[in-house]
């Protein structure tokens, strides 16, 4: 089944809490080096039938509609190659 | 007046709006997300709690509730329309609202009296308070960050449009300090703080609140 994934990240000029945290969590179990963290959410949308432009564009209207807040994030869509390892 | 107060799976202060609208002295129905009907009420309060369990974003699943498409269509015509903390949180994802409202900027959540500057006592949800007049509200938020572009911004402030400001320390990092927004037409009001939880000595801190459920009646005889 062919997987449209759409990655949601917060607006770089938005406060991210979450990754702040994260960022503070990493020094404290001895990883050293990573000068920013920003957390973001992940969606897998598995479709019927072939990946076409048409779909894609519903993608997109979905993720501008419902899967992100335009107001204070970020979208991009794109196309998981079939037969990768996972589930 | 007749004032609806809206359910949703996850609603928490739906039943204290409900008596604050009464205390009020205005009528309270109780409206179910699921019913595409408003009853034929005159305004509309949006409760807090955590609707549809915050799921994706606060407010993000609520807003396609089918009661939304009703009260969407009512506010475009300029039907009085509060939220609450969660109920800011659906009309900024409504787009009824401009902004948008984060996680607090100290990552914890947050449970307190606040002090509050009304700055827009014009709204049919204000005018019971005079501009500049200071309030103490009950405030419980996890995301109640307020954030827009800067533009945005100085519009909100430039068109009176910022209603509430929290006075002494930023409780969850809200720009400019804002509490509570309205929209252009000033209908429309969004606040973070709980104005139903501060309507009686009894319980909570004064009655401060009062005023937003007495001012529909004062906007009414104007």
């Amino acid at each position: 089944m062919p997987k449209v994934v759409v990655d949601v990240m917060p607006k770089p000029e938005i406060l991210d809490p979450q990754g702040k945290a994260v960022l503070g969590a990493l020094p404290r179990l001895g990883f050293s080096g990573v000068t920013d963290v920003r957390q973001g959410k992940r969606f897998e949308l598995e479709v019927a039938g072939e990946v076409t432009e048409e779909v894609l564009a519903q993608v997109r209207d979905m993720a501008e509609k419902l899967l992100s807040n335009p107001v204070i994030e970020d979208f991009s869509v794109h196309v998981e190659p079939t037969g990768v390892s996972g589930s | 007046m007749k004032v609806g107060v809206v359910t949703f799976p996850g609603s928490l202060d739906d039943v204290d709006a409900q008596r604050a609208v009464r205390i009020g002295g205005h009528e309270a129905v109780a409206l179910w997300h699921g019913d595409h009907d408003l009853q034929g009420v005159d305004a509309v309060v949006l409760p807090g709690g955590f609707s549809y369990g915050d799921y994706l974003r606060c407010g993000a699943i609520s807003r396609f509730a089918p009661v939304m498409t009703e009260v969407i269509e009512a506010a475009g015509k300029g039907m009085p329309v509060l939220g609450i903390c969660n109920g800011f949180q659906i009309l900024c994802e409504s787009h009824l609202l401009p902004g948008a409202l984060i996680r607090n900027d100290h990552r914890t959540f947050v449970c307190r009296d606040q002090r509050l500057r009304i700055e827009n006592a014009t709204t049919p949800w204000t005018s019971s308070y005079t501009e500049g007049q200071e309030v103490t509200i009950v405030l419980k938020n996890g995301e109640g960050g307020f954030v827009a572009d800067a533009d945005t911004l100085d519009r909100l402030e430039g068109e009176g449009q910022v209603v509430a400001r929290y006075l002494g320390d930023n409780p969850n990092g809200s720009l400019r300090d804002i509490a509570g927004v309205t929209n252009e037409r000033g209908n429309v009001v969004g606040l973070m703080p709980h104005p139903e939880h501060a309507v009686e000595d009894l319980t909570g801190a004064g009655t401060d609140g009062l005023g937003f459920f007495t001012s529909l009646a004062v906007g009414a005889f104007a």
